[in-house]
């Protein structure tokens, strides 16, 4: 078969039909429900009867009068500095250490990176697990050195702490970049601040960080866009610890306890299939969305190693 | 050329010190050499206990009788392995194990298909608006899925009758995964132009060159984006919330044991048991497949 490959049209519908599945996927799965998302937060909509138009109606409800919107977007909030900050500082200091291990490597790694893996609801309930007050394994040990134990997710002041930690269980992702990055770089330049007479802290402040400063923004761009959809971990953490017995509909008050663990995508879904306030919950969707844009372009604006990607 | 970042750090070497040096300056330096390996593996040591323990007492508390799991006793007195084939007799579970498998097995598949083409076309295609469609893919990567899931929802459920079933989070993977497409995409731009141009000399139209050449040489960022995916999927909990809640027998693994936390209220040992069950199959695939995974975490963070 003679394949003209020079023939602009023909290459154009080429390049066409490898990217159809995607193109499909995008317009189906991604413009079209943000388009609708915009359009339904302009309704009022309870999934059964038609859809009407409500003006800036949700809006308003919203930002003015939804009790629980105030302490999940602060939560949320809590939790994207503290989290990803503590969680890029562990990272590197976690990479730093395993690039400095002769022997064994293969072990240290494999023992960092393997909590990572663990199905977030199954490492969270293990957690609750761990850290209960009353029976838990980890207030025992503290308890048999003299130290009493806080009530980690039982206590509104040590509940989103607690999820940090869950978090840095689970830093192997993190740790394996910032190896990766570590090691690529170039090795001259550590030799030759040593011949200038620099010490361990001026080698990492002047060869190490300018060298690795794309791969921290990078973590700390994915960290929060990962951050502002926290939802399974906080959820589950946060059900399982009220103790209480949650069959199917059966509602409980999410966020437990005191609506500390609440974060915004557990109310889009509260509103959404629960209360079925369609218009609601995409207000909420979208203010999101509006954050989770925001910060990504303010740190963007910054050379990160993600838009470097082009060629 | 395959990547071979990765095997840098498994065996770092020190390959100085060829002449040995005498005299006090080199015995200071080997004292302090010795010195800062002891610092580094005893902060290692330490630093990995932390890590593994939640494994070991999971695991402790997951043998015990039902009365000792509540009592904070760390070691069980005697061993009940009864306790996990309990676990498997509870009804559902292994339709849960089935479920999970399911959603894992058809995703990953529709994923590294559609994935392909796609990455293939924008690593070695020149076309207008190359760069404008990977921005886009980027930016579906940085989408919080909770920003689209309500209308989205409203379609299956209202159009197309599916919600009960997990096909709504499986079947929207036969049209591209931008995560997916994203890291294929970088792995394929390491492979060097003059494999596909030979193949075109060859007389290779655009599709076989892909399945012939690009795809074999591909292996490893292939395995990489079909991990990554089968876990994703494996351990998803907000789609099938979404989609499957109303239906018990849709239910997948990871959905499933929150529920079955809340069922045995009291049972640490049994649900520490089903917790061990559903790590399970992610830490035996990590322990065949580590490379691939390593890989494709480094590509996306460095190469990226």
């Amino acid at each position: 078969m003679a394949l003209n490959l020079s023939n602009p049209a023909r290459r154009r519908l080429r390049t066409l039909g490898f990217l159809s599945p995607w193109l499909v996927g995008f317009s189906v799965f991604f413009a079209y429900p943000l388009i609708a998302t915009v359009y339904f937060s302009f309704m009022h909509y309870n999934q059964i009867k038609e859809p009407t138009f409500v003006g800036l109606r949700n809006w308003t409800y919203v930002f003015e009068q939804m009790p629980l919107f105030g302490p999940a977007l602060r939560n949320t909030l809590w939790l994207v500095v503290i989290m990803v900050a503590v969680r890029v500082v562990f990272g590197l200091s976690l990479g730093l250490l395993i690039t400095k291990i002769k022997t064994g490597a293969g072990f240290f790694r494999t023992a960092f990176y393997i909590p990572y893996l663990a199905p977030p609801v199954a490492a969270t309930v293990a957690f609750v697990f761990l850290l209960n007050p009353g029976s838990g394994p980890v207030n025992e040990i503290l308890g048999a050195v003299g130290i009493s134990g806080p009530n980690w997710f039982n206590d509104p002041d040590t509940a989103k702490p607690s999820l940090v930690l869950l978090s840095l269980w689970g830093i192997g992702d993190l740790m394996v970049i910032f190896m990766a990055a570590l090691l690529d770089v170039p090795k001259e330049q550590y030799e030759a601040a040593e011949l200038d007479g620099a010490g361990a802290f001026a080698k990492f402040r002047y060869v190490t960080w300018p060298s690795i400063t794309p791969i921290v923004m990078f973590a700390v761009v994915t960290g929060v866009v990962q951050t502002m959809q926290y939802y399974t971990q906080a959820l589950v953490a946060g059900k399982v610890a009220s103790g209480v017995n949650i069959g199917p509909g059966s509602v409980i008050q999410p966020g437990y306890p005191d609506h500390s663990t609440l974060t915004v995508p557990q109310l889009v879904y509260q509103m959404g299939f629960q209360n079925f306030n369609t218009g609601a919950a995409c207000v909420l969707s979208l203010v999101l969305f509006a954050i989770a844009m925001a910060v990504t372009m303010l740190l963007m604006r910054k050379r990160s190693g993600l838009l470097s990607a082009e060629d | 050329m395959t990547s071979t970042t990765l095997s840098a750090p498994a065996s770092p070497s020190t390959p100085e010190r060829t002449s040995p040096n005498r005299g006090p300056a080199a015995a200071r330096a080997r004292r302090k050499r010795i010195l800062h390996w002891i610092a580094v593996h005893s902060v290692a040591i330490a630093v990995a206990l932390l890590f593994v323990l939640p494994f070991v007492f999971v695991f402790l508390t997951s043998v015990m009788s039902d009365s000792q799991a509540m009592s904070g006793d760390l070691w069980p007195d005697s061993w009940h392995w009864s306790n996990y084939k309990a676990v498997f007799e509870t009804p559902g579970f292994l339709d849960w194990w089935r479920n999970s498998l399911m959603y894992a097995g058809l995703g990953t598949l529709f994923t590294v298909c559609s994935a392909i083409p796609v990455a293939y076309a924008l690593a070695k295609f020149r076309f207008r608006g190359r760069r404008t469609a990977m921005l886009l893919v980027i930016s579906t990567m940085m989408l919080p899925p909770q920003v689209i899931v309500i209308p989205m929802y409203l379609v299956w459920a209202q159009q197309f009758h599916l919600s009960g079933t997990l096909w709504p989070l499986i079947i929207p993977m036969a049209f591209g995964d931008a995560y997916s497409i994203f890291l294929l995409r970088q792995f394929l731009l390491t492979i060097p132009k003059e494999y596909i141009e030979s193949a075109k000399v060859d007389g290779c139209g655009e599709f076989r060159t892909m399945v012939k050449i690009v795809v074999p040489m591909a292996k490893p960022g292939i395995a990489a984006i079909a991990l990554f995916q089968f876990f994703y999927c494996w351990n998803d909990y907000f789609g099938p919330q979404i989609y499957a809640a109303q239906n018990p027998g849709a239910w997948t693994l990871s959905y499933g044991l929150e529920s079955f936390k809340s069922a045995h209220a009291v049972n640490w040992n049994m649900t520490m048991a089903a917790t061990l069950l559903v790590m399970a199959p992610v830490i035996i695939v990590f322990f065949f497949a580590q490379k691939a995974f390593v890989e494709g975490v480094t590509l996306t963070g460095v190469k990226g």
